[in-house]
């Protein structure tokens, strides 16, 4: 992302007025105050705080390594990344792939797309906590719309939040509820394919499947790849979802990984604790990240590049 | 409610001459149902909101409530400060809207139009901080604000907004002013504009569309936001709608009629945004996605 914006500022003025970029400085002054105090301070605060025992009443105490190697022993902790990996790796491609099915259906000339269009990104406005509380009684077991609905195909459907086995999927499913700004973003790189490709394609007899595989999909990877980035982290701050409407239960089932930072930090005040699981969090999301763009190279296609064969 | 325009047709793969086109056909009946999916949840909670206590627990489910009982929305409303909390989210949407798009607006100036040294590194360090996660500045925020003795007060929520906070939209400003021609401003210069003035007079009043943008979406994040006004904001006098509702679903359970009622009353004022600034809120998304 930021080596292609780079681009444009390669170009370099001769001479660079002193007014001008003090001006400059000054502008951006707040951003970099913002930054020292509420982003890049606290990354390296939360660091330090991370070998400290510290309760925030009490002065820290050192600590060394002792909070990793509680962690180590931290069966929750180990739960709570098993859950939002498992989260992560399934509803981030369920979104990639029903939110890029939607936009491919909308990318047709048809009638009402505007309405369609409408009608799929609205539920993706909506705040998370009405959201959550809606779908807590859609979900609910007796009286639920979902086991409504299944009821009509002869499926008696489970007690969604209930049953450690059915929460995480009942939460996922949720999820793809909130498709639509994903849907856009296809829908806008779909209508960036250029028509003269789909022509030669049809000039050469390619049926719908192939022209799928071998234009709209190479041409619209780009997007893919960073909708599997932002997605990526956007599951691993997954909160108000379990809290609201499960507590991270049944037995554990629903323990996100950034619930269980919270109680850690909010509810038992181990702040250091809190700042080694948030910083272990920080490198997993970092080395997933780096693996996905070190894979893309082989599946993400950018025009004007030219591959080695 | 304005209507989204429909995409350029060139650039619309171009439909198989065919009398019936089944694929089409078949488009609009997958979208149909799809559509009707996409709406059940929400007829669903609406139709309970409004039946009577009693009409609630039915299976199978009675989507049009008999008799309705309009009298749950006072009845929820009043049962919890809502109108304060309300008040509450639009206070600090609006302190924020002030903030954030004073200092972004600048600092994506400086870093569209001005010729600075350091410029391009501190914009790669803007982009750096979009792949940030909250929680890993979650901590040391939240130990700052309580030894400033700010817990419990809305400036925890404030105060980072007028410090360009917001990274993305320090972005979606440079983006924008990329784009706007540099002989205008270097006209201004000539004619004795200060930097000031050549944002005040010339940059902004054009680029209203951002400002708009960078508005809508911070209504939106303000009225979603939900671990930070709960960290911060233990007073309940200060309560957000978003931590209204979180406590109103603790306190009434069980009481599902009141709090579907609840929950669409919170819903509503996006929705109602939403329909009247779609143009707005797609323009943001489609920023995001493709200007990457």
């Amino acid at each position: 992302m930021g080596g292609l914006l780079l681009i444009h500022d390669l170009f370099k003025p001769k001479r660079l007025s002193f007014w001008e970029s003090l001006n400059a400085w000054i502008f951006v002054a707040p951003w970099i105050l913002g930054f020292i105090l509420f982003t890049g301070g606290p990354i390296l605060a939360s660091f330090v705080i991370s070998f400290t025992e510290w309760d925030i009443v009490n002065p820290p105490v050192w600590f060394g390594l002792g909070n990793y190697e509680l962690m180590l022993r931290d069966p929750l902790f180990f739960q709570s990344l098993k859950v939002t990996t498992i989260y992560a790796l399934v509803a981030v491609p369920l979104q990639i792939v029903v939110g890029l099915f939607i936009a491919m259906l909308l990318n047709t000339k048809i009638r009402l797309i505007g309405l369609y269009r409408t009608l799929f990104y609205l539920p993706a406005v909506l705040p998370i906590v009405s959201v959550a509380v809606m779908w807590r009684w859609i979900l609910s077991r007796d009286w639920g719309l979902v086991n409504w609905f299944l009821s009509l195909f002869g499926v008696n459907g489970p007690g969604w939040l209930s049953e450690p086995e059915w929460a995480l999927p009942a939460l996922i499913l949720m999820s793809l509820w909130g498709v639509g700004s994903g849907m856009l973003i296809y829908l806008a790189g779909l209508q960036g394919i250029p028509t003269d490709l789909y022509e030669a394609a049809e000039v050469d007899g390619a049926g719908r499947w192939a022209t799928f595989i071998h234009i709209t999909l190479p041409m619209i990877s780009p997007v893919i790849l960073f909708q599997l980035v932002v997605g990526l982290i956007a599951a691993f701050q997954v909160f108000a979802q379990p809290f609201i409407m499960t507590q991270g239960g049944p037995q554990n089932s629903t323990l996100f990984y950034l619930l269980h930072l919270f109680r850690n930090a909010f509810e038992f005040f181990r702040m250091g604790y809190a700042s080694a699981l948030s910083w272990v969090l920080f490198m997993y999301i970092a080395v997933l990240t780096l693996l996905i763009f070190r894979f893309s190279a082989a599946w993400v296609f950018y025009e004007g590049e030219i591959k080695n064969e | 409610m304005t209507p989204i325009s429909a995409p350029p047709s060139h650039k619309v793969a171009p439909a198989p001459k065919r009398p019936i086109d089944w694929a089409k056909l078949l488009a609009h009946l997958v979208l149909i149902s799809g559509s009707i999916m996409f709406l059940m949840p929400f007829v669903y909670v609406l139709s309970t909101s409004l039946k009577t206590a009693g009409d609630v627990y039915t299976f199978p489910p009675e989507f049009i409530p008999d008799p309705v009982a309009w009298e749950n929305y006072p009845d929820a409303l009043t049962a919890m400060p809502f109108d304060r909390f309300f008040l509450n989210t639009i206070m600090l949407a609006l302190g924020r809207i002030i903030g954030l798009t004073l200092s972004c607006s600048l600092a994506g100036f400086a870093f569209a139009k001005l010729r600075w040294k350091g410029r391009n590194t501190l914009f790669f360090i803007v982009l750096l901080t979009l792949m940030i996660p909250t929680e890993v500045t979650l901590i040391p925020r939240y130990i700052l604000f309580s030894k400033l003795g700010w817990v419990g007060s809305f400036a925890p929520l404030l105060v980072p907004g007028f410090f360009a906070e917001n990274a993305f939209f320090v972005f979606l400003f440079r983006q924008f002013f990329m784009t706007m021609g540099q002989d205008i401003i270097d006209a201004a210069r000539i004619d004795g504009c200060s930097f000031i003035g050549l944002f005040r007079r010339i940059i902004a009043p054009n680029a209203k569309p951002v400002f708009a943008v960078v508005a809508i979406y911070i209504i939106q994040n303000n009225w979603n936001s939900f671990l930070l006004p709960m960290i911060y904001l233990t007073d309940r006098a200060k309560y957000t709608l978003a931590l209204g509702l979180r406590l109103f679903n603790e306190q009434y359970y069980s009481q599902t009629h009141l709090l579907m009622a609840a929950s669409v009353f919170v819903v509503i004022p996006i929705v109602i945004l939403f329909f009247f600034m779609q143009r707005y809120f797609i323009q943001g998304v489609v920023f995001t996605g493709t200007k990457g």
